[in-house]
């Protein structure tokens, strides 16, 4: 799939994800919205799966350590098409498969339950040491976020990647800045992220997260590296593609309401018109 | 006295047979795989054995992330560490995506000894039988053991394998026969029933030797299985005595004695009286001055069923 073509998939997430959360009237759109580049470059360039065989035993996992971001990962299944995309407007809803956060029992293509920050990365590693165990050549990718930094899980399973030299853990960092109660900086700093992940021994790369084109070699970088797992740092914006909820740690967890959704579905269409 | 080993030590030696049998099985251990006995199972195959480090949150993680790609893996530490430490790990990443981990406890109840309170966990038994998923075990003997290794590893889904640090007399041979959501009824009697687990099982059959001489028929139970808890032999036994004693080396909040009041008060209301720690921290002693403190040993349990038969019979 060309660039151009995983940007268009981007804002289709986008809307996907505005689109179901206004259904639902409940969920995270911010860490959403900033990952949808990561997952358009996942779901439809990097990751060797099949939507046909959600089980496959040599297919690439994906851990969404940051749970919360939920429908962007039930809007990149949906598209890839593990399941119709109707299913997304049951988001939330009593007796449906889409959970608030994702539940591997539930939802076909969902690879780890989670949503309970901070234990992302220890099951990827886990994955990880099987498939090393096994001789499979299949890779795990999770993706973190940068308010679960705060959490020591993260940093005991980043020792035991390096530990294990676990070349076949890619993490990506959304690195959008803000979490609940403000930005990252002023609840618990983190910084500086990079050096800390090269202290642990890790191969760090940082991007923009919102280019597809650095996203994509960054990719390509992180298969090369042996020996040790690879974090991609993605600078990214929470809300992203929405102007109202951009760079807003308000709309971390507040659903659009019908105008909200109407105004920000209006901005994402407008923007898909400039991707040709 | 009969030859005694300590469950950690059987299940030491069942995880070799388990590492011959099923190469899938995998054990992971929190820098203390020589308390827990892993150690063994590291040695002989130590591509299949990861030491996490102290760093049982991970642990328990990395385990889930075995188990989702395949693998049967045997996470072990110290009770109180991954109960108490890693709680939530084992309640979110193991039991509600109903992964295949083993978590397999060892040094659990007050006979860690001189370590403490601290080290003495009381209450481990009542924190993974609520969660919904978990199959909670706890082994008497060494055979038990094997026995329940063998077969927590045959089931497919979560389980709490809680173990001890002391040697426990050997009460069963090869012909004793575990089954996951089955009680053992090892003495049949008419008066009074002593349902228990884990070191208490011993003295439950001590006391019974002790209380015929004063003409009290005891029924022995072994319930190693907390859950699934064997309801059906539970209230058979109980409508035929009458009258139940529950032995753990648990906290009485929660444990065994709760799981068999909650089943009995339900469907055969019975006079009870339960042995156990009395909702009290453990301290640091020798283990068989602690059991006797604490009021864990024969003596306690023949008192304990001489209440309860003025209740049945008051």
């Amino acid at each position: 799939m060309t660039n151009i073509a995983l940007k268009r998939i981007a804002n289709t997430l986008r809307q996907d994800i505005i689109s179901m959360l206004v259904t639902s009237k409940s969920g995270h759109p911010g860490g959403s919205l900033s990952a949808a580049e990561i997952l358009a470059t996942l779901f439809f360039r990097e990751m060797r799966i099949n939507p046909e065989d959600p089980r496959w035993a040599d297919r690439d996992r994906f851990v969404l350590s940051k749970g919360h971001a939920a429908p962007v990962l039930y809007a990149a299944l949906a598209e890839k098409g593990y399941f119709p995309k109707e299913e997304l407007q049951g988001l939330r809803q009593t007796g449906r498969m889409l959970q608030g956060h994702p539940d591997m029992k539930k939802t076909p293509g969902v690879d780890m339950s989670t949503g309970s920050l901070g234990q992302g990365l220890s099951a990827a590693n886990g994955m990880a040491l099987a498939g090393k165990l096994d001789g499979k050549d299949y890779r795990v990718f999770a993706l973190l976020g940068d308010g679960e930094m705060a959490e020591g899980q993260i940093w005991e399973a980043a020792m035991a990647s390096a530990h294990y030299n676990l070349d076949n853990v890619t993490a990506v960092l959304d690195f959008n800045g803000l979490q609940i109660d403000g930005t990252t900086d002023s609840v618990m700093c983190s910084n500086p992220l990079a050096e800390k992940w090269r202290a642990f021994c890790w191969h760090v790369i940082e991007v923009d997260g919102h280019d597809v084109d650095a996203l994509v070699e960054a990719f390509a970088e992180a298969k090369q590296v042996k020996g040790k797992p690879t974090i991609i740092i993605a600078k990214t914006v929470k809300g992203k593609g929405v102007s109202f909820m951009e760079d807003q740690a308000g709309w971390h967890g507040n659903a659009p309401s019908v105008e909200q959704g109407e105004q920000a579905l209006k901005e994402l269409r407008e923007e898909a018109l400039t991707l040709g | 006295m009969a030859d005694k080993v300590a469950t950690r030590d059987a299940y030491g030696n069942a995880l070799l047979i388990l590492g011959a049998e099923n190469p899938n099985v995998v054990v992971l251990d929190a820098d203390l795989s020589k308390s827990t006995k892993t150690a063994d199972f590291g040695k002989k195959y130590p591509e299949r054995f990861f030491n996490m480090g102290i760093a049982e949150a991970n642990l328990i993680g990395t385990a889930a992330g075995l188990a989702a790609a395949g693998k049967i893996p045997f996470a072990s530490t110290f009770a109180i560490f991954a109960v108490g430490r890693a709680f939530e790990q084992i309640r979110n990443s193991v039991a509600y995506p109903k992964l295949n981990v083993k978590i397999a406890a060892t040094h659990s109840g007050i006979t860690v000894g001189e370590d403490g309170g601290s080290h003495q966990a009381i209450e481990d038994v009542a924190i993974m039988r609520a969660v919904p998923n978990m199959v909670v075990l706890v082994p008497a003997d060494g055979e038990e053991t094997r026995q329940v290794i063998l077969a927590a590893a045959k089931y497919i889904g979560p389980v709490y394998i809680r173990m001890g640090r002391l040697a426990v007399p050997l009460l069963f041979g090869e012909d004793y026969h575990f089954e996951i959501g089955k009680a053992n009824v090892l003495k049949e009697g008419t008066d009074v029933a002593i349902m228990a687990n884990g070191l208490m099982v011993s003295m439950a059959l001590e006391a019974a030797v002790e209380l015929a001489l004063e003409g009290i028929s005891v029924s022995v139970v072994n319930v190693a299985s907390v859950k699934p808890l064997d309801e059906e032999t539970i209230v058979r036994v109980a409508k035929q005595t009458k009258a139940v004693v529950t032995a753990e080396e648990h906290n009485i909040i929660g444990g065994l004695g709760s799981a068999i009041a909650e089943v009995l008060g339900e469907k055969l209301p019975t006079p009870m009286v339960r042995v156990g720690l009395k909702d009290t921290f453990g301290e640091s002693g020798r283990p068989q001055e602690l059991l006797e403190k604490y009021g864990l040993t024969k003596a306690a349990l023949i008192e304990a069923v001489h209440e309860v038969l003025v209740k049945k019979l008051g």
